[in-house]
């Protein structure tokens, strides 16, 4: 078992024929994903990597049932992008790309429906272990397990993944839920899945300073998830930064610091590690203690 | 992946927002931006009068309570201007080096008879512009009581009957509500336009005859979003950063300065934190964060390597690197061709991790140079903690 994604999940790719989404999306089909197509406008009717290319997003889906799309659309196309993918009726967009203006993700946040999922942006994606990888994730790291994994970083994602592995563990599902101020699944919605999802046994969340998506997630855990989640917060030690503005203050408060999210945590009976490298051992832990 | 919440934007002068919010059909009180003290008497003789407000431009606030805005006649001019002009201002909000004064704004004075907050900024939590406003503005709104707020519609913007209704709960009367209410529906035009992550009017100064002026504006744009914003890309003031972030910056890094000893290169933003973290707990500090991106290439770590390394406290090096699908024997010779071109013989932790990463860490280890190699991440913070405890 796993969430959102499996070996039947239909995926198609937009900007396929662009350099990282084509070197991105061998990697996935040599782990064995199911990439049915891609999408560049204007190369429709052509084929790349053995797939069809269409014009659209529409009739990409009309002649190929996908249900899941990659987005590797540079910044100024993938917002639109993101739009296209859920008006063809896509209902997981993955969306890869870094550097989308904010502006542009409040547009996309106000018109998302709310039967697409919205996976990012500025994310490495999502992996089922050997039945999907939908990203840049590097596959061979991640093994069919028990511990659902969901983090806002990407190479940090990584060495949780491999803690995992090491331990003999292995993941159910790994999401990366991006780094971006307005973006799309959080860590809630994450929880909610994987309390959810049987061969769930554990949850390992990785999550960062600012915002205030770890403290929800906090207040979540303890009303309604009842399987061991071990999380681990980057950024104890990095400084308050320079001042932003007045306006920036006043609405961050209090919320947003490591010692904050690690304390809401904790209150809600998540095991908090402090240390980067203890996340694999307290997740064996927990699962023992039961 | 932003860090700080203040990154990720370029931020404008004071001269500048006021330039762009008068554009919009805000009041700003009549002023001249200067370079030089000949530029300031002129722009003095020009606005008139015999009073004037000297403010230092720089990109951070809390310049009032540190000496930065001086209202001065004639007789005390040139003295301000020696005081300000070419110096560097340290302000609360600063760091211990100050920012460096290149202009000054004159301005003629404002006689103000009540002050107002004003602000449009991000809530990432609802994904969405606010409007913040109270009924006392100045230097100390953060210590007051939470400001009132509305949330500007990302499709349809603030409606002016928004800006009515919040002017009422502010507790303005008569004339002031219109013109608060426009200046409310312009603040939120204004960010969507202009791509502005804040725009701030702080005191928005209530004249005695009820008109509205921006006293004090911030804005602040989104890095993001600097391709379809060109007029706004071009005011970026490099001088303002501090030089190694800037060069950083020029180069596809994120760096930023910090007081430790250990140097660390690392990719990808969240690791970056989980790095320096790792080495506080095994006891040491460390000098910098950087991140030289997720996927990164030998090319961007060779020059990062060189950037750590340019800082005479850095006493070792510890370098991170999750390659994952990035091979890690490129990544290995790109380290290994910086390390030989620079002349101080630092200690190197490397702990590397993904594809070919043995071939990587053997590279490495036969280099002759003086590098611990590791694929273990605890044990790798230990080791570089100790390197810089034994060059110190």
């Amino acid at each position: 078992m796993s969430v959102l994604v499996n070996r039947h999940t239909r995926v198609l790719c937009q900007g396929f024929t662009g350099r990282q989404a084509t070197f991105h999306c061998e990697q996935a089909l040599l782990y064995g994903t199911n990439v049915v197509g891609g999408v560049t406008p204007g190369k429709g009717g052509s084929r790349h990597l053995d797939r069809p290319v269409f014009d659209t997003v529409g009739e990409a889906v009309a002649a190929t049932g996908a249900d899941a799309s990659v987005i590797y659309v540079p910044a100024p196309a993938a917002a639109d992008a993101i739009l296209e993918a859920a008006s063809a009726g896509i209902k997981l967009v993955v969306c890869i790309t870094e550097g989308i203006p904010v502006g542009d993700m409040m547009r996309v946040k106000a018109l998302l429906p709310p039967t697409t999922r919205l996976i990012g942006p500025n994310c490495p994606g999502i992996i089922t272990p050997d039945e999907c990888k939908i990203g840049i994730m590097p596959g061979v790291i991640h093994k069919p397990g028990s511990v659902g994994i969901v983090s806002r970083s990407g190479t940090l994602t990584y060495e949780a993944v491999q803690q995992t592995t090491v331990t003999g563990l292995g993941q159910t599902t790994c999401i990366g839920i991006g780094g971006d101020p307005i973006h799309g699944l959080t860590f809630v919605d994450c929880l909610r899945l994987f309390a959810g999802d049987p061969a769930t046994r554990a949850i390992l969340m990785v999550g960062e300073i600012g915002g205030g998506e770890e403290e929800e997630a906090a207040a979540f855990i303890a009303q309604e998830v009842d399987k061991p989640v071990v999380a681990y917060i980057a950024g104890v030690t990095a400084p308050p930064g320079r001042r932003m503005g007045h306006a920036g203050a006043v609405i961050a408060g209090a919320r947003g610091t490591a010692a904050a999210k690690k304390a809401a945590l904790a209150a809600a009976g998540v095991t908090v590690v402090d240390s980067p490298a203890d996340m694999g051992r307290a997740v064996v832990e927990r699962l023992e203690r039961r | 992946m932003p860090l700080f919440s203040e990154d990720g934007r370029v931020r404008l002068h004071e001269y500048q927002a006021k330039a762009l919010l008068a554009r919009r059909g805000l009041t700003v009180p009549p002023g001249l931006v200067a370079p030089t003290p000949a530029a300031v008497y002129a722009a003095a003789a020009a606005l008139g009068g015999d009073e004037w407000v000297l403010k230092a431009q720089i990109h951070a606030g809390a310049r009032g309570k540190a000496g930065g805005i001086r209202r001065v006649g004639r007789a005390a001019l040139g003295g301000a201007i020696g005081d300000l002009l070419g110096r560097r201002l340290v302000t609360a909000q600063t760091g211990p080096l100050g920012q460096p004064v290149h202009h000054l704004l004159v301005e003629r004075p404002v006689a103000a008879a009540g002050e107002l907050y004003i602000a449009c900024a991000l809530d990432r939590g609802s994904g969405r512009r606010l409007i913040l406003a109270s009924a006392t503005g100045g230097v100390d709104i953060e210590s007051g009581a939470p400001p009132l707020s509305v949330a500007v519609d990302p499709l349809a913007g603030l409606q002016a009957y928004e800006g009515r209704a919040l002017a009422r709960r502010l507790g303005l009367t008569g004339r002031l509500i219109e013109r608060f209410a426009k200046i409310a529906v312009t603040l939120a035009e204004t960010a969507t336009a202009s791509d502005a992550l804040l725009v701030e009017i702080n005191p928005l100064m209530v004249s005695a005859d009820d008109q509205l002026i921006v006293a004090d504006a911030k804005i602040e744009i989104d890095d993001n979003a600097l391709f379809r914003q060109a007029e706004l890309s071009a005011l970026r003031d490099p001088r303002q950063g501090d030089e190694k972030d800037e060069a950083a910056h020029a180069k596809g890094l994120q760096y930023i300065a910090l007081d430790g000893d250990i140097g660390c290169l690392v990719n990808g933003a969240g690791l970056a934190m989980a790095t320096m973290d790792l080495i506080a707990l095994a006891g040491g500090k460390p000098a910098n964060f950087l991140d030289v991106g997720g996927g990164t290439t030998a090319a961007k770590v060779a020059e990062a390597l060189e950037l750590v390394m340019d800082d005479a406290r850095v006493k070792a090096v510890f370098v991170n690197i999750f390659g994952g699908i990035v091979r890690c024997d490129l990544i290995a010779e790109g380290l290994l061709q910086a390390a030989a071109r620079l002349h101080r013989p630092l200690p190197i932790v490397v702990r590397l991790v993904g594809t070919r990463q043995d071939e990587g860490l053997a590279l490495l280890a036969q280099s002759g140079l003086p590098i611990d190699v590791t694929a273990d991440l605890a044990q790798a913070a230990g080791l570089a903690v100790r390197r810089a405890q034994e060059a110190a």
